[in-house]
């Protein structure tokens, strides 16, 4: 169950704008998929934009603004954005649930200035140097550092693995 | 230094004294799930070989979004919860009992406590002087399995409120005001803390009220010392004797104090598509709603639907808006009947419906269609979030609610008060 994180992304961006709520990733007229993630992953973000989740390729990357992932506690909501390939989430600033949920789930999440950041842009991303490069305009942005106990939970592969394997948290 | 609350209970909890900004493996005293995020929390417990709970007595999972189940899906999914809870003797609150914060209040949280629920509104139970907050569905499975979780002690912005509400006015409109000025995300990572002398003259259910709508400012809880009114609340529960006096030090450090002087405010409207974006009702006035929805964690409790029964006494509906009423739980339902509240919707033209979540999470009982407007006395009003991208959600008062429903427009309720 545990995957090894990987510190180096690259991936085209998919640009949204500020206040993508979790009924936007993953809807209320959807709950009877929740127990169906790879189902669910199949709408994932549609209500934001269409196209997105037959468009998306593995790697890419969701660029979102400010209060990325605003509302609802649902796990599911992160966890499908990560099935369906995204290699990381960009944002100006996140909604503390869905943030948490993130690293939980093993998806990276970064707060960094994303309106340097076009639709499109191809991005090459180094989680350990926290350094993001957009190779399209040929700039640098850096992100802001996890706390400790967030990259310990997002190498472990997530808070289920980190658990199963120390049976406890270690996180001191 | 003096503490907040938040770090009163977090640090109890860690067994150390904690400030804001320290992170900390704390105890959990409640864990709850509901049928949204429950399914998934079992499904990690089992992939982690966890099937059990430390507190069982102290552990519930609530059927209340898809209650009773509109596809056999989410049958199944109640199917999980039911076998989780006979295999580990937790408590399941079935169909028909009740919404998971209002049934969290009632029954099972305490001044002092950490409670951990995967579901967002969780802070409603902040109103109790308990350092309550919403997770996911792993992260309260961990909580389940092994009571105790990881917290970041947070900063609080302590938001002090004085004066009296004007005529129709009530906790509701003081709540979205906040969220307007402050902004959807102006708390996001920290703590309300509600205090002044308009809170300590506040009922419990309006305290609720605000504490509910804490995590709508992106706060991680919204917490009221306890006192004197929490004292009583917990007796007429029979818990009289888990009363403690929670309060946070003359000198706590706070990281922002907010003064809000609640004789200024009016009737507020959130509209479409977040709860930031706030009018006074009388700006809204005219916009007319195809459906009113009366209910849920933030606003079904017998307190609300006494106020809009009071409007609605002797009152139809418009002929072209609809009226849904829910009661939060099964003793408000039964109260309200009692009081006569649920004859006086019936006759008003109201769906009255059984306890839950109703129409608020877009699964069933009220999806919107397209274009479609809803008045809710709900928290939320995210787009899609009544089951329809096209529908259009406002937020108010049940006294708003109420009247808005008999004008068939968005109407201050002191029209008909």
């Amino acid at each position: 169950m545990a995957e090894e994180m990987q510190n180096n992304l690259k991936g085209k961006a998919w640009k949204f704008g500020d206040d993508i709520s979790t009924d936007h990733i993953a809807p209320g007229r959807l709950f009877h998929l929740r127990t169906n993630m790879p189902e669910l992953a199949k709408h994932v973000l549609e209500d934001a934009d269409p196209e997105f989740p037959n468009k998306v390729q593995k790697g890419d990357f969701v660029v979102g603004g400010r209060n990325f992932g605003l509302g609802s506690s649902r796990e599911h909501a992160p966890t499908i954005i990560k099935i369906s390939g995204v290699g990381a989430v960009l944002a100006k600033s996140f909604a503390r649930i869905f943030f948490r949920n993130a690293i939980n789930v093993g998806l990276p999440v970064l707060i960094c200035d994303t309106d340097q950041i076009d639709p499109e842009d191809e991005l090459e991303i180094d989680l350990s140097t926290g350094i993001i490069k957009d190779i399209t305009k040929g700039i640098e942005l850096t992100f802001t550092p996890l706390p400790d106990v967030m990259i310990t939970i997002l190498n472990d592969g997530g808070l289920a693995a980190h658990i199963s394997k120390y049976g406890d948290f270690k996180l001191e | 230094m003096g503490k907040t609350i938040a770090e009163k209970i977090i640090g109890e909890h860690a067994g150390k004294e904690v400030s804001a900004g320290d992170i900390v493996v704390a105890a959990v005293d409640v864990a709850a799930v509901q049928d949204g995020t429950g399914p998934l929390a079992v499904q990690q417990l089992e992939k982690m070989g966890l099937v059990q709970a430390k507190n069982p007595e102290r552990t519930v999972l609530f059927i209340d979004h898809a209650a009773p189940s509109p596809h056999k899906d989410l049958s199944n999914a109640h199917k999980i919860l039911r076998g989780f809870a006979k295999k580990t003797g937790v408590d399941l609150s079935e169909v028909g009992t009740g919404v998971c914060h209002q049934r969290l209040v009632e029954d099972y949280v305490n001044p002092g406590d950490i409670l951990i629920g995967a579901d967002s509104h969780t802070c409603t139970s902040g109103a109790l002087g308990a350092f309550a907050t919403g997770m996911g569905s792993t992260d309260v499975a961990v909580g389940i399995a092994l009571g105790k979780t990881w917290l970041r002690v947070p900063e609080t912005i302590r938001i002090n409120v004085t004066g009296e509400f004007k005529e129709g006015v009530f906790a509701k409109d003081l709540i979205l005001y906040l969220i307007g000025k402050i902004t959807a995300d102006g708390a996001t990572y920290k703590a309300l803390e509600f205090s002044g002398e308009t809170i300590e003259k506040m009922a419990m259910s309006d305290r609720f009220t605000l504490s509910n709508m804490a995590v709508e400012a992106g706060a991680k809880t919204g917490l009221i010392a306890s006192d004197a009114t929490t004292r009583a609340f917990l007796e007429s529960r029979g818990r009289g004797d888990k009363f403690r006096e929670i309060t946070p030090d003359e000198d706590a450090v706070y990281e922002e104090v907010v003064e809000i002087d609640a004789s200024t405010l009016e009737p507020m409207v959130s509209a479409p598509h977040t709860v930031d974006n706030t009018s006074t009702a009388a700006e809204l006035a005219g916009t007319k709603v195809d459906q009113v929805f009366i209910g849920t964690c933030t606003n079904g409790r017998i307190e609300d639907l006494a106020i809009a029964a009071k409007i609605l006494e002797g009152k139809q509906r418009h002929p072209d808006t609809r009226l849904i009423v829910v009661p939060a739980s099964k003793d408000v339902y039964l109260d309200a009947i009692a009081a006569g509240y649920i004859e006086t919707f019936i006759k008003a033209g109201a769906a009255v419906m059984a306890p839950g979540c109703g129409p608020c999470v877009g699964v069933h009982q009220g999806i919107l269609g397209d274009g479609e407007v809803c008045l809710s006395t709900q928290n939320r009003n995210f787009q899609g979030r009544m089951g329809n991208t096209e529908g259009l959600i406002y937020l108010s008062s049940p006294a708003t609610a109420a009247a808005s429903a008999i004008k068939g427009e968005i109407t201050d309720p002191r029209e008909v008060l």
